[in-house]
């Protein structure tokens, strides 16, 4: 700021700083002066909740949808524990996660299956990316192989219909009891909801489902990069 | 100590006594593998020959019992050690030194309550995206997990607050885990890392001399933006009509200013920045139109919501930023430049990707573009809102000094290179907004975290980078809260001891200031809480720690003091007595539209 026209300041002793700062000297429009936030022009033009100019093109909101991701991770301490805080802390919506063992030594995949939109899910894909242990990652395309493993209790009242329903399903009987059957089914979601359905009528006590695991389907690797664990190579990756 | 007993090894004197096993023999051990290190005897040896070698020159911590032995290790190290009053202050300053220097600033803690006290201090660089090491001790493994004395989950409580954090499994790959962490904290987008250290990790023998340290693969991204999106983008800039570029404070960090520079004034680009971006462009210079957002300048606010081309590079898009997305820039084409993908289209659609380094980028689209866009009449547009909507306040006789004035008269006192550290509250606004910031990494203050009590420690972390850099001329100007210098003000202690030449502007209002505003504008006036009429005469605090103290109470006593401030071969703390009803503006109301800040009091 310059000036040294009069103003109402007291006088001081004429070093540097007195130079400093003259609002009421100067001709410059004082904050009360100022055109308010009514008096000024504004765009027409607005975004979306995601960040998106809307024009006719994306003026539609994103629908969430479901979507699996698949990450090779180093098996190391606590990375699950660093993937599940993630998802949490940023509140994406996941329906389940579960981790196993790959081909090779040291690597574990974790399968994640997500209800969001696409920006959420690119964005998921990215946070996770940013993870140290985590070694790829990437949405596991529309028709992967997906299967998830429940068990379930039942009331054993009626052991020969629940045997026929178990048998309708594929599943396998556990254990039989005088008072219980357990019973175990694989599948994808569908058809485990569908077999959940036609056990209810006997009354089911308790349920443990794994939540699903998918590989996408044919030559197409599972995570971006992966290399088929028969090569004898570590599965990926090239940066 | 009261642990030792907990901690059998402490008590081994085979443990101490044992360091010639292996150490003659070290270097010639590791056949082809470049020794980084000279030869080490221990963990903590190895640990501190890591950082040695990383090029870390000064430390800032506090002892104990678990981290004991990487200390003894640093008594024959040619690191510099500043013990701070607080752990918190430890973090500050090294967060701060490493703004200013451009290096990882590196910070040591005990177990627990000295690891705990870290997390304020790591969560802020965390946020600002800033490269830190801090190394914490940790009880011995075999008691981790049964809540022995001191202990405290430090991996975890630290997970969400660090780029990575590593639990320490063994003296014989420590030093390469500590070279890794302090690589990978400046890597790519900077950030904090942590290394937790058991107390027997440190202590067992090893002969393994840290290698030559790299950051963990993929996590060192190609610092170029794909090819076709840049030209993607330079069209559409050439095609703009009332282009704006954006800087945040990944211009800075990636050392990018001077390309920002080029660009900016190749095309005529008028440029506003984030607050962390603030000195990656002068405020002097023409096209400048100084910091955007909650509490920035008028015309800033109004030629980012007016924009058609917003060419943002190395910033997050934080809400103080952006206020409501829906009104952001709402008519903008997004070029978002940053070496982060994570960064792109989180909060606001980016149209042009460009993921890179901010200089290399800069550079390209320098490069790329053929003809600079048509915008002689907006670049008139922006001048004028410069005239409609200076920063400006009152300063009638009668009232009381006002704080925006102290700033400007500091300012003029001061150099261009002089640096500035805050703490919280509208004493930080008003020192980003009435001092003319010209040259990158001078704007030392908390952005994301907003912590009080910030200013005083970053000011001891500023001073000695700046010291270590052979620039011992060069000013450190803290100006802090009267809440906020209470937070932290123990670190002057520090100063005095290190006697580091600081001087502390305390703009007093015995208010907890940005509250009482707040409580004034949406709170009908209720003051809960945010009284602080009982504040210590500072002056007198700054001299019975050994500082030189000096009390300002009107206008005339202002050069006066600064003068005598600065001049002080010493910690200066000069306790200005401002207007306590003064407010900041303008102000965008939290989530509101940039252009509709308030002027005045009667608007929000
Ligand atoms: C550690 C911490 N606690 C609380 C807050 C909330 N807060 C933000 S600004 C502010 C007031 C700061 O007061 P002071 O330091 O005196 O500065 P002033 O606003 O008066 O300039 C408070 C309490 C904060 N930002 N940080």
């Amino acid at each position: 700021m310059s000036g040294d026209s009069p103003d109402s300041r007291p006088a001081t002793d004429g070093g540097s700083a007195s130079d400093a700062g003259v609002p009421e000297a100067d001709s410059r429009p004082a904050p009360s002066e100022q055109p308010g936030p009514e008096e000024r022009d504004h765009p027409e033009g607005r975004r979306n909740l995601e960040g998106i100019r809307i024009d006719p093109v994306l003026e539609a909101e994103h629908e969430s949808r479901r979507a699996v991701i698949s990450a090779l991770v180093e098996d190391e301490p606590g990375v699950l524990a660093r993937v599940s805080g993630l998802v949490s802390r940023r509140q994406f919506n996941i329906e389940s996660l579960t981790v196993g063992p790959t081909t090779v030594d040291g690597h574990s995949r974790i399968t994640m299956v997500v209800e969001e939109t696409d920006p959420g899910i690119d964005q998921i894909e990215k946070q996770m990316a940013k993870l140290k242990p985590v070694i790829s990652v990437g949405e596991v395309s529309g028709n992967a192989v997906t299967a998830e493993l429940v068990l379930l209790k039942v009331e054993a009242d009626d052991p020969a219909a629940v045997h026929a329903v178990t048998e309708m399903y594929d599943g396998r009987t556990l254990d039989a009891g005088p008072r219980t059957i357990t019973v175990q089914l694989t599948g994808d979601e569908a058809r485990i909801d569908d077999a959940l359905d036609a056990f209810r009528q006997f009354g089911i006590i308790e349920i443990a489902r794994t939540g699903q695991t998918a590989l996408a389907r044919g030559d197409v690797p599972t995570a971006p990069g992966e290399k088929p664990g028969t090569a004898g190579e570590p599965t990926t990756h090239d940066s | 100590m009261s642990d030792t007993a907990a901690h059998p090894r402490e008590d081994d004197p085979e443990g101490s006594e044992e360091p010639a096993t292996g150490a003659d023999d070290a270097p010639a051990a590791e056949s082809d593998e470049t020794p980084a290190a000279g030869a080490v005897s221990t963990g903590a040896e190895s640990v501190v020959a890591a950082l040695e070698a990383a090029g870390a020159e000064t430390a800032f911590g506090v002892q104990g019992g678990a981290i004991m032995p990487v200390y003894d290790a640093l008594y024959s190290s040619s690191i510099d050690h500043v013990t701070m009053a607080h752990e918190q202050g430890a973090a500050h300053a090294a967060d701060a030194y490493g703004v200013v220097s451009g290096e990882p600033g590196l910070c040591l803690a005990t177990s627990g309550p000295g690891a705990t006290n870290l997390v304020t201090g790591i969560a802020d660089a965390d946020m600002d995206s800033d490269s830190m090491l801090a190394l914490t001790g940790q009880v011995p493994t075999e008691f981790v997990g049964n809540d022995a004395f001191q202990e405290t989950d430090t991996i975890g409580v630290t997970r969400p607050i660090t780029k990575h954090n590593y639990f320490a499994s063994g003296a014989d790959t420590v030093g390469d885990t500590v070279g890794e962490a302090f690589e990978l904290s400046r890597a790519g987008r900077p950030g904090p890392t942590l290394v937790d250290l058991p107390k027997d990790v440190t202590q067992d023998e090893t002969d393994e001399t840290p290698g030559a340290a790299a950051p963990p693969a993929g996590t060192d991204p190609d610092p170029n933006a794909d090819a076709d999106a840049v030209e993607a983008a330079a069209r559409a800039i050439e095609a703009a009509e009332r282009p704006v570029c954006l800087f945040g404070g990944g211009v800075i960090k990636a050392e990018a200013s001077d390309a920002a520079r080029t660009f900016a004034r190749t095309y005529g680009i008028p440029v506003t920045t984030t607050m962390p971006g603030i000195g990656s462009f002068p405020e002097d210079d023409e096209l400048c139109l100084s910091w955007a957002g909650m509490h920035g300048t008028g015309y800033a606010n109004m030629a980012i919501t007016h924009t058609d081309c917003l060419i943002a590079v190395g910033t997050r898009f934080d809400d103080r930023l952006t206020g409501g997305i829906d009104t952001f820039a709402p008519e903008a084409e997004v070029v978002h430049v940053d070496i982060d993908p994570a960064e792109i289209s989180k909060n606001v659609h980016a149209d042009h990707p460009l993921i890179g380094d901010a200089g290399r980028v800069l550079d390209q689209l320098t490069a790329a573009v053929r003809e600079a866009p048509d915008a002689e009449a907006w670049r008139e547009r922006c001048a004028e809102w410069k005239e409609t909507y200076p920063l400006t306040y009152a300063t009638p006789e009668d009232e009381p000094l006002k704080p925006q004035f102290v700033v400007e008269a500091f300012d003029e006192a001061t150099d261009d290179d002089t640096i500035v550290t805050t703490g919280v509250g509208q004493h930080q606004m008003w020192a980003s907004q009435f001092w003319t910031y010209t040259e990158p990494r001078t704007w030392i203050s908390s952005h994301g975290l907003g912590t009080m009590g910030y200013g005083v420690p970053a000011a001891v972390g500023a001073r000695v980078a700046a010291d270590n850099m052979g620039e011992p001329d060069r000013d450190v100007v803290c100006f802090d809260g009267d809440g906020s210098f209470l937070m932290t003000m123990q670190e002057l202690s520090v100063a005095v001891r290190e006697d580091l030449d600081v001087t502390i502007a305390v703009l007093n209002n015995e208010y907890i200031g940005m509250v009482r505003q707040w409580q004034d504008a949406f709170y009908e006036g209720r003051h809960m809480a945010s009284d602080y009429t009982w504040m210590p005469e500072f002056d007198k605090l700054a001299e019975a720690f050994g500082a030189l103290g000096l009390r300002v109470d009107d206008y005339d006593e202002v050069a006066p003091a600064i003068e005598e401030a600065l001049d002080y071969d010493g910690p200066a703390v000069i306790d200005f007595h401002v207007d306590p009803e003064e407010n900041v503006l303008p102000m965008v109301p939290s989530g509101g539209a940039n252009g509709k800040f308030a002027t005045a009091e009667d608007q929000l």
